[in-house]
Parts: C-alpha cells; structure tokens; sequence
C-alpha cells in the first residue's frame, strides 16, 4: 500500500472522535494486554528466554550473510527453489512471474505483513490473477478495501454490526433473512465462503515467522489453520520473508516460539505452528508440487549496522502496540501504512522514509511500556528518539519549535538570564492562574490549552528550594 | 549483479565485513552442527508420568478432548464411542500409518474407515502424532503416505493418537526425536505443531472455535 503517514496529525485526530474504532480499541485492551500478563506470569523462565531470544537474533543478523546461504543451500537439498528480491517491485515480480509459470488463475493467501508491505495482492489482480485473503481478520479488510490497523489482529477496528453488513453486502446469493447476530455465525459464513476458495485455489502464499537455517525451513504460526489450508492444497507454495526472520537452528525456534506467541495473544503456544521444507516428498499423498521462497531486503540491509540494527530483531508480536497509549488512541490507520505503534514508528520511517514517516516517531508519549514489553529488548524510545534527533539534523523541525528550543538552549546556558526569565515566565503564569490554580487558555499555546488545563505554578522554584537548603 | 549478489553485498557492508568469512563461517557450521539447547522450562523436566498429566492439562485447556486406553486394538472402539457420543457422522479417513492401517477397524461395528488423503466432503480425520510436547501440550504431526497433512485440516472432527511412550517433555526432545528418525538437518515437508483445534479471535476478540481447520481436536492416548 502507499504510505499515508505524512497524514498522521489529521487521520489520528478524526480517529479519536469516531466511536465505533474507540468501542473497538476498547478490545485491545481488555484483550492483548490482560492475557499476555497471565501467560508471562505463568511461565517462571519467561524473562531468561526472552534474553536468550535476543542473543540468538543478534547471534544471527551478525552472521546474517552466512546464514541465508546456509538457508538456501538447505531448500534446494529438499527440492525448493529461493529467490532474492531487493525491493518490493522485484519480489511482487518474482510472485507474478511464478504464478504465470503455473498458469495460475487463483492464488490464496495466508497472513503476511510482507505482503501488505510490498503491495502483493495489488500487483497480482493488476496482472489478472484472482488473490483471496484467507486469514479472517485479513478477509475482512480485503473485503472493505481496507489496509490492516493491527500487525496480529488487522481487522481489530472493526465492530460485529460492520461485519455483519459487509457479509450482507458481499455475499450474494444466500438469503437476505438469514442471521448474523453473533461472532460464530459470522465465522461460519466465512468458512463456508472461504472453503471454496482453498479447494479451488492454483497457487497458496503465505509469510514466515521463521526461516531455520539448519534445515532450509519456514514456520509460520496461526490459530485457524488457514495457513496450512493455504499452504498444502495447491500445486505451488510460495513463501515471502524478509532477510531478518532468519534463525541458525530448531532450538533457537524453540526459543522464540515460547516467547512469541505469550506476546502476542497471551497463548501459551499458538494452535498451529508449521514447519514446511521443500515441495511435496516422493510418495506423500498430498502437498504442493512447488516450493519457492521469495526473501525480501527492501531496506532492511541498510539498518544494519545502523542506528536501527536493533529494530530488526523485531519478531512481529504487536506487544509494543498493544500497550502503547497512543495506539490504543488512535489506532492502527492512522500511522498511514502497515506498521503500526511503537515497533511502526522505528520501521516505517526506515522502509519509506523519514520525509513520509516524520510524524510517526513524534507520536509518543515516551511512557517506555513498550520497551518493558518488547520480548527481544528492543529499545523503541531510543530508537524514536534517534529519528527525532535526525529530523533537527536535517532542519525538517517546524521554524517554531525550533526558534524556542533554540532560545530555551540559549538561557539554559547562561544561568542568570535563565533565573530572570523564569521568574518573569513563572509570575506570569501564576497571575494567570490565581483564581483556580490552574489556567484554561494560554495565550500562544492554544493548541496545549485547547485539551487540557495548565497547571499554575505553586510554592517555590526547585533553585530557591535548593539555595535555601532543602536538599531532601 | 545479481539481486541475490547485491543482498548478500549489502548485509557484509552493513556489518562492516570486508575480506574472507571463514572465521565467521566456522562459527555458522559449528553452530549448525551443535545446534545448543537454550533454556527449557522447568515444567518440562519432570518425570514420564507427570509429563502425561501435563500434556493433558495443556491441551484440555486450549478446548481439545482427550481419551486413555491401554491397548492399541481398543482405538476402533474409541473412535466410534467418540463419534456416537457427539453424534457424529460413522466414518473417518486415515493414512497408511503403520499403527493406524493395521487396527481392527471391523470390530467397531458401523465405523467406516477410508484411507488416503482428506477430500472435502470428508467429516473425521485421523493421523497419529509422531511425538508430543508436554510443555505446552502440543502434537508433533509429520507428512507422509502415513499420515497426510490435509487430514489435520480439511475434516471437521481431527482424532489424533499418540502412544503414552511418545509423549515427552520438551520441545527440544520432540525435536531430537524427529532427528533421529529423519536425520539431522533434514525434516518432512510438514512437521504440523497441533495444540488445539481452530480458532479465530478476530471479530471483536471473542473466541469462536472452527475458523478454517477442525471444530474439534480429540486426542486418544494410548498406553
């Protein structure tokens, strides 16, 4: 999809006063938030692996090079084809060029966060080919046209009654009468709908969680089982993933597989995790007769070493956005592309550029909750902060912001003139604010007052306190 | 150049690489080779014994059904009791599996067994687990003529069987079975980690079982 971050401050805005994505968002709170606490409480070993986790990541895009040449070598051994793509428009040409050596006409498609990176299921209905999301919450947003709001629940924003008309409105041909009042109903539908596209479909794509270097294999994890549908019925499977999924072996999977899905929708382990290597073994009655893999770099390559190595140990659990106060304000469409939360506000200007993504790193709070949460301690506050320290280097701060940093740099550096000035600024602010303790409009910061009230400043300073001795 | 050429490139500049890899890459194989154990929780070190109990817990609290039996020639009668109980359809598919071709499926009298991969009108599907994990109460399931993997799929009712010997602790010793059966660095081309059946959370995060794979995972432990 095309990025719509530079629309950040308008799409947040509009978001926070719709009341079907705040009822919503509601869910992720009492849902993502509630049951990780419980699988990470229930689990004694949880922090040690989480550290372990991390050493294996960083073990591995040390030797990253290495390892996708292991990788590969391990695919073709076990009859799979690999492929190399740089950027988006390679891969989706690779992903074409596939499907028209099959004389593919439908693909299905497992969840895939690469997928909606590079832009997949546009490319390939471009060139003819029918492409049916199979994950539910991707069904959903295929059907309304929409881009994913969540990296593990993209239709997290949407409410029953919604579904329930998009259903009615694209499920023709069953009867109009039929009911659709409960979640369960609506699942079955889906299933039925979708059950047809599995038997029929030429060719099945789905993402990786994982790719393991020992044996040349991709893993991925979902709870319906769309997946493996996907993935087993057709003649040609065709993995996307990006260079950074890669892990050297099955006890480094291990690893991360118990911490991943506990970060993510607080299972223990989720319902069905799939290892597949190679196409189809001689004499297996069933599976694809194909096996590509397709590893995308689009940009990651040039994070390592960077101010941004850290970002890509990032295993795609949604933690950080599940506990981010900004999210659960605004949602997931209003960061304007795939990623969003904390972990989007590293990636996203990373991928497409700080110019698009400027916003992004801006829109926290810095409360740290997704550091403390992030399985592969990743440091997501810092690594805002270095986009932001980026943003002045490169003079793209608003010509305000920048004029009163400037001036405040000015007198903390001259503590005289810091003390006068203060001490006009905090009369000022105190005569403002002598009647309620608190002031309701400032005057050239409207748009801070407009939300909230200042509070009016109270008792002394820190440095006549500090002068007078009271240095507890 | 080629693209593949180009990533690799790239990956060695951005590390700060320059000259011959071979330290670096007797680090991979050794690595490779070794392929060391990291932490294993605790739970997963118990004795035989309370590692079945475990399993049990697990995966009954992930809304799969399970059944113990002493002798393999008793899986007929199980399945059927199960299927009748739920009011199920009498008939299911199996591979060729070397446990579950040779069962007695004639005694358990209206039970119709059909082998060979699943087709979609098919109602119950059948496979034996190679190997199970305790830890979290999760199937090991391997493709083959035995056992193929549309079975754990496509059917709405999945039965899997496991022997009580073959369930064990950790994910780590599922793992070194498989090794040992297929070779190190080499797996089939499904290994199917099963720890329930289908579910889908999507529409406002309410669970709702039977997304897209079976309804109902039951699991006959045998042994």
């Amino acid at each position: 999809m095309k990025p719509q971050s530079h629309a950040f401050k308008e799409t947040a805005a509009h978001a926070i006063h719709d009341p079907g994505l705040q009822k919503a968002l509601a869910n992720v709170r009492s849902g993502f938030v509630a049951k990780r606490a419980r699988a990470r409480s229930a689990l004694p070993e949880f922090d040690q692996l989480c550290d372990e986790a991390r050493d294996i990541k960083n073990h591995t895009l040390a030797h990253l090079n290495l390892y996708l040449e292991a990788y590969e070598t391990k695919v073709r051994e076990h009859g799979g084809h690999v492929h190399w793509a740089t950027d988006a428009a390679e891969a989706c040409g690779i992903i074409a060029d596939i499907c028209r050596n099959q004389d593919a006409r439908t693909v299905t498609k497992g969840k895939s966060m690469i997928g909606e990176e590079i832009a997949l299921n546009d490319h390939l209905e471009r060139q003819g080919f029918e492409v049916f999301e199979t994950d539910l919450g991707e069904y959903l947003i295929q059907i309304r046209g929409e881009a994913p709001s969540h990296i593990i629940g993209p239709a997290i924003h949407l409410t029953r009654p919604q579904i329930e008309a998009d259903f009615r409105r694209v499920h023709t041909g069953l009867p109009a009468d039929r009911n659709l009042d409960d979640a369960t109903k609506l699942v079955a539908e889906a299933r039925a709908v979708l059950r047809e596209r599995f038997v029929a479909a030429d060719v099945g794509i789905t993402g990786a969680n994982l790719l393991i270097a020992e044996t040349g294999t991709s893993v991925i994890v979902t709870n319906e089982g769309n997946g493996d549908l996907t993935q087993t019925l057709p003649r040609t499977h065709i993995v996307i993933a990006s260079i950074e999924k890669m892990v050297p072996t099955l006890e480094d999977a291990n690893t991360i597989l118990r911490i991943l899905a506990r970060s993510a929708t607080g299972q223990d382990m989720s319902t069905y995790t799939t290892f597949s290597t190679g196409p189809k073994r001689a004499g297996d009655p069933d599976g694809p007769d194909h096996y590509h893999v397709v590893l995308l770099d689009n940009g990651r390559s040039a994070m390592l070493g960077s101010q941004f190595h850290d970002m890509l140990r990032c295993i795609r659990c949604g933690a950080c956005i599940n506990h981010c106060p900004v999210y659960n304000a605004v949602g997931g469409h209003a960061y304007g592309w795939v990623y969003p939360g904390p972990m989007g506000a590293v990636l996203t200007p990373s991928l497409v550029g700080i110019e698009e993504a400027g916003h992004l790193p801006n829109a926290s709070s810095f409360c740290g909750h997704c550091e403390a949460v992030c399985p592969m301690s990743i440091p997501l506050p810092k690594l805002m902060r270095h986009w932001r320290e980026r943003e002045v280097d490169e003079g793209r701060m608003p010509l305000v912001q920048r004029t009163l940093f400037k001036a405040w740099a000015f007198l903390a550096k001259r503590p005289a003139l810091y003390r006068a000035a203060s001490s006009i600024g905090i009369a000022s602010l105190s005569l403002l604010g002598r009647r309620q303790g608190r002031i309701r409009a400032l005057p050239f910061a409207s748009s801070w007052t407009r939300h909230r009230d200042l509070p009016a400043p109270q008792g002394r300073t820190f440095r006549d306190q500090w002068r007078a001795g009271r240095r507890t | 150049m080629t693209a593949r050429e180009r990533m690799l490139a790239a990956i060695r500049t951005g590390l700060g690489v320059t000259g011959s890899d071979k330290i670096r890459a007797a680090t991979v194989s050794a690595r490779l080779e070794q392929h060391p154990s990291g932490t294993v929780p605790a739970r997963a070190k118990g004795s035989a014994k309370s590692q079945a109990a475990l399993f049990a817990d697990m995966l009954e609290g992930q809304a799969a059904t399970l059944d113990w039996i002493a002798r393999e020639e008793d899986v007929p009668d199980a399945v059927a009791g199960y299927l009748r109980d739920l009011n199920l359809a009498a008939r299911a598919r199996i591979g060729d599996d070397e446990m579950l071709s040779g069962l007695p499926w004639e005694q358990a009298g209206a039970l119709e067994i059909v082998s060979g991969p699943a087709e979609p009108s098919d109602t119950a599907g059948i496979t034996r687990a190679e190997v199970a994990a305790a830890e979290t109460g999760t199937l090991f399931l391997t493709s083959g003529p035995g056992n193929p993997t549309s079975l754990n799929f496509l059917p709405e009712t999945h039965i899997a069987v496991i022997r009580k010997s073959d369930i064990v602790g950790g994910y780590e010793d599922a793992w070194n079975r498989l090794r040992e059966r297929h070779g190190q660095g080499s797996l089939p081309r499904n290994v199917n980690l099963i720890s329930g059946p289908s579910r889908t959370a999507d529409i406002e995060q309410t669970m709702v079982m039977g997304a897209h794979g079976p309804r109902r995972l039951h699991v006959i432990v045998v042994g």
